[in-house]
């Protein structure tokens, strides 16, 4: 039986974020190949809110619990409290200076790390990507490691199924955005999910709940090195990385323009044309 | 009071065709867009529209047209909520909007200097990208800056910063016979004579055509956030505004909004608002040079609002967010114009400590005369947007209603000791008002004013007084 939210369900959600420069519009200094970070401090990744809105979405009451994770340094702490001001039950950092540098690998082995001792979890939500790694692989990498379901470019929850034709666990249904069709999907609980963006609008974080969480020290839990299962520090950071950074250099805009003169309709046609020349548009499909 | 003028002929098409090299369309050739504003509530079709691109154009369209007795009519974007940019005696339509350069960044007296028909997102845009604030943020974006010096308009910022004729330092104007004054200018202060800028700025089109404009911008500051506040009703929300203005903070805008209104503008923007539980919000931003100093303003209004009975505080603090609640309130005049067929408007001002009366008082006039008024509005500087929506009226009910709930608003404002508009300006549509809230004293101050500079009364023609 499909139930559309998960109130009183005892599901436990776990909700990946990552902090991120403040402004989206982030400039790269061309010779020295580094970001240089705004004036306007750091903010949640706007892809994960989207998630999290899905998540604190799904259901309320005491046995529905959604919880926060995120690695990075000690001010991602800001970013963790965040969401608690928005509805988060608990917190988790892994924060650690073994694990700076880390690329994708390295940095969904560290979440798999702290999420063994976070808890366990029924739903594993992620972004679709950061605004500035920008890379999408964090979520499904993680997946991997935790060896459980994933799917991608989700868009819609569209309910949970009690058990299966089979006799199976709780699942969940989903809706996900291919390239050019929109997929309905049920997967198994433990699973990972990665949200699209733009799917909903994220709910904003509440002063009377900053009050009264207030500076954060009991409410975010913070896992070192020294705390996780694998104490191989050659797992974590940039030495258990698998890529490397060679250089990092602005995108080339492209700024072409033409224009054409005519009456509306030779525009529509011209403009028709120069679509389909691109494919930005296709002939229907018979 | 309506005057006769002489139409346009052959030989006047002629002559205006030379002086703008081509750029006219006559009768027949202009669109039904040019003969109405946004609002559309006046009607009228120019004998010519001539798409003016320079300062010694429009003198010379003006010199022609004093000579030759023919009404002009300025227009920028058209976007106007009281008929002052509609040609209701013929004549020329003077479109301005080809005139839309940038001219000038100073950044020595911190000023910027556009013609006038640069839009007001794109003087935002500019002074963004060169780190500089134009203060004024009326909500219509796409209006011309030309229009908004004609209307005096105000905008969300005007708690903190004023309003249009605050940010003008001096103007470029062309006089009904067709001399170019230049008035104010790079100066600070100035206490030399009778301020003809400040009468030319609000005087919507009627004394003078303006053609370019000199501006006032700040730094921008380096770190601004909202905060949005949910009350349990409109009243309670409203009632916090005059206890938020005295906290000693200030904030840059303070915007109310009902439940109906952001329900609207979601069904107009295709687009979830973060929050509508509530029914009744008051959205309010802080802006200043330290992320520590905004936080502190914003601690100071959030720990009122509490006391005062909000529900919650909720925090807006990053472009998303932002996007997501200012986009809705700018939307807001769109959205209750699609809820219904046909919408008329009123946009008092009133002392700040009347404005929740006046508010309830619009609620008591909709159940009195039966009309549907959804309202928002700048709480923070006591104008108000109030909307009467005519839902299938017939021509008969909805007029003889609209007439008896204006009369009412403007009654009431009056008593108040308020004024008939904050930012819209008075156009054709709101005369009769301000000559019964400024008495006959006033208006014949005005009409007087009107006379030196336009004795044959050519420009923008049963406008205003």
């Amino acid at each position: 039986m499909k139930n559309a939210n998960a109130n009183d369900s005892g599901l436990k959600v776990l909700v990946c974020v990552k902090q991120v420069p403040g402004s989206n519009n982030v400039k790269v200094d061309e010779k020295t190949g580094l970001l240089v970070r705004p004036k306007v401090g750091n903010k949640l990744n706007p892809y994960d809110l989207f998630a999290l809105e899905e998540a604190l979405n799904l259901g309320e009451g005491p046995s529905f619990e959604v919880d926060v994770l995120t690695m990075g340094p000690p001010q991602a702490k800001e970013s963790l409290l965040e969401c608690l001001w928005m509805g988060c039950d608990k917190a988790y950092l892994a924060s650690d200076r073994a694990f700076g540098g880390a690329d994708v690998l390295a940095t969904s082995y560290t979440l798999y790390q702290a999420i063994l001792r976070a808890g366990t979890f029924d739903l594993i939500f992620c972004g679709k990507q950061t605004t500035d790694g920008d890379t999408a692989q964090v979520g499904a990498e993680l997946a991997e490691h935790l060896g459980i379901p994933h799917i991608s470019n989700v868009i819609e929850i569209v309910g949970f199924e009690e058990e299966d034709a089979n006799g199976g666990s709780r699942s969940i249904v989903v809706k996900a955005m291919q390239e050019n069709l929109i997929v309905t999907q049920r997967l198994g609980l433990p699973c990972l999910i990665c949200f699209d963006g733009d799917i909903n609008t994220p709910r904003l974080p509440s002063y009377r709940r900053k009050k009264s969480v207030g500076t954060g020290e009991d409410a975010v839990k913070v896992f070192t090195l020294a705390d996780m299962n694998d104490k191989d520090a050659s797992h974590y950071g940039l030495k258990g990385s698998a890529t490397q950074v060679q250089r990092i250099f602005p995108p080339e805009k492209n700024t072409d323009r033409i224009l054409y003169d005519g009456s509306s309709e030779e525009l529509a046609n011209r403009l028709e044309s120069v679509l389909r020349e691109r494919r930005f548009i296709q002939e229907p499909q018979r | 009071m309506s005057v006769e003028f002489r139409k346009i002929d052959k030989g006047d098409i002629e002559a205006l065709q030379n002086m703008v090299a081509s750029r006219i369309l006559v009768a027949g050739q202009i669109n039904d867009d040019y003969c109405h504003d946004e609002l559309g509530t006046a009607y009228g079709v120019p004998d010519a529209l001539v798409r003016a691109s320079s300062t010694l154009e429009v003198s010379n369209v003006m010199q022609y047209a004093y000579a030759h007795e023919i009404p002009v009519v300025v227009r920028g974007s058209g976007t106007g909520l009281v008929g002052g940019a509609v040609a209701v005696c013929g004549g020329i339509m003077l479109d301005v909007s080809p005139m839309n350069r940038i001219l000038e960044l100073d950044e020595d007296n911190l000023t910027v200097t556009v013609q006038c028909g640069v839009l007001l997102m794109e003087l935002a845009q500019f002074c963004n990208d060169h780190g500089y604030q134009y203060c004024p943020d009326p909500g219509e974006k796409s209006a011309t800056i030309g229009g908004n010096i004609s209307t005096n308009a105000g905008g969300m910022r005007a708690v903190k910063y004023g309003v249009t004729r605050d940010a003008v330092r001096a103007l470029t104007a062309v006089l009904p016979t067709g001399e170019v004054v230049e008035l104010g200018g790079k100066v600070v202060k100035n206490s030399s004579g009778y301020s003809l800028l400040n009468l030319v700025i609000g005087s919507e089109g009627t004394l003078a055509v303006v053609t370019q404009a000199t501006l006032k911008i700040i730094p921008k500051p380096e770190y601004s956030m909202s905060i949005l506040v949910p009350f349990s009703s409109m009243g309670e929300a409203i009632k916090a505004v005059p206890r938020i203005i005295g906290a000693k903070v200030t904030p840059v805008a303070i915007e109310y909004m009902s439940r109906d209104v952001i329900l609207f503008a979601e069904d107009y923007l295709g687009k979830k608002f973060p929050t509508h539980a509530s029914d009744a919000y008051l959205l309010m931003s802080f802006d200043g040079n330290t992320k520590e100093a905004v936080v502190h303003d914003q601690e100071v209004v959030s720990d009122l609002c509490l006391e005062l009975g909000a529900l919650d505080v909720l925090l807006i603090d990053t472009e998303e967010r932002s996007a997501s609640v200012w986009s809705a309130r700018s939307a807001f005049l769109e959205a209750i114009k699609g809820s219904t067929d046909l919408m008329d408007e009123c946009d008092v001002v009133v002392p700040r400590s009347r404005v929740a009366d006046f508010i309830l008082y619009t609620h008591e006039i909709a159940s009195k005369v039966g009309l549907r008024i959804p309202s928002f509005g700048h709480a923070g500087d006591g104008n108000l947007h109030i909307y009467l929506c005519r839902d299938g009226l017939d021509d008969c009910a909805w007029n003889a209603r609209r007439s008896e709930a204006f009369r009412l608003m403007y009654a009431k404002a009056h008593e108040f000791g308020g004024q008939v508009s904050g930012e819209h300006g008075i156009g054709l549509d709101k005369k009769e008002y301000l000559s019964e809230v400024l008495g006959p004293v006033q208006m014949r101050l005005m009409r007087g004013i009107k006379a030196v500079f336009d004795p044959k009364g050519l420009l923008n023609p049963n406008k205003v007084v």
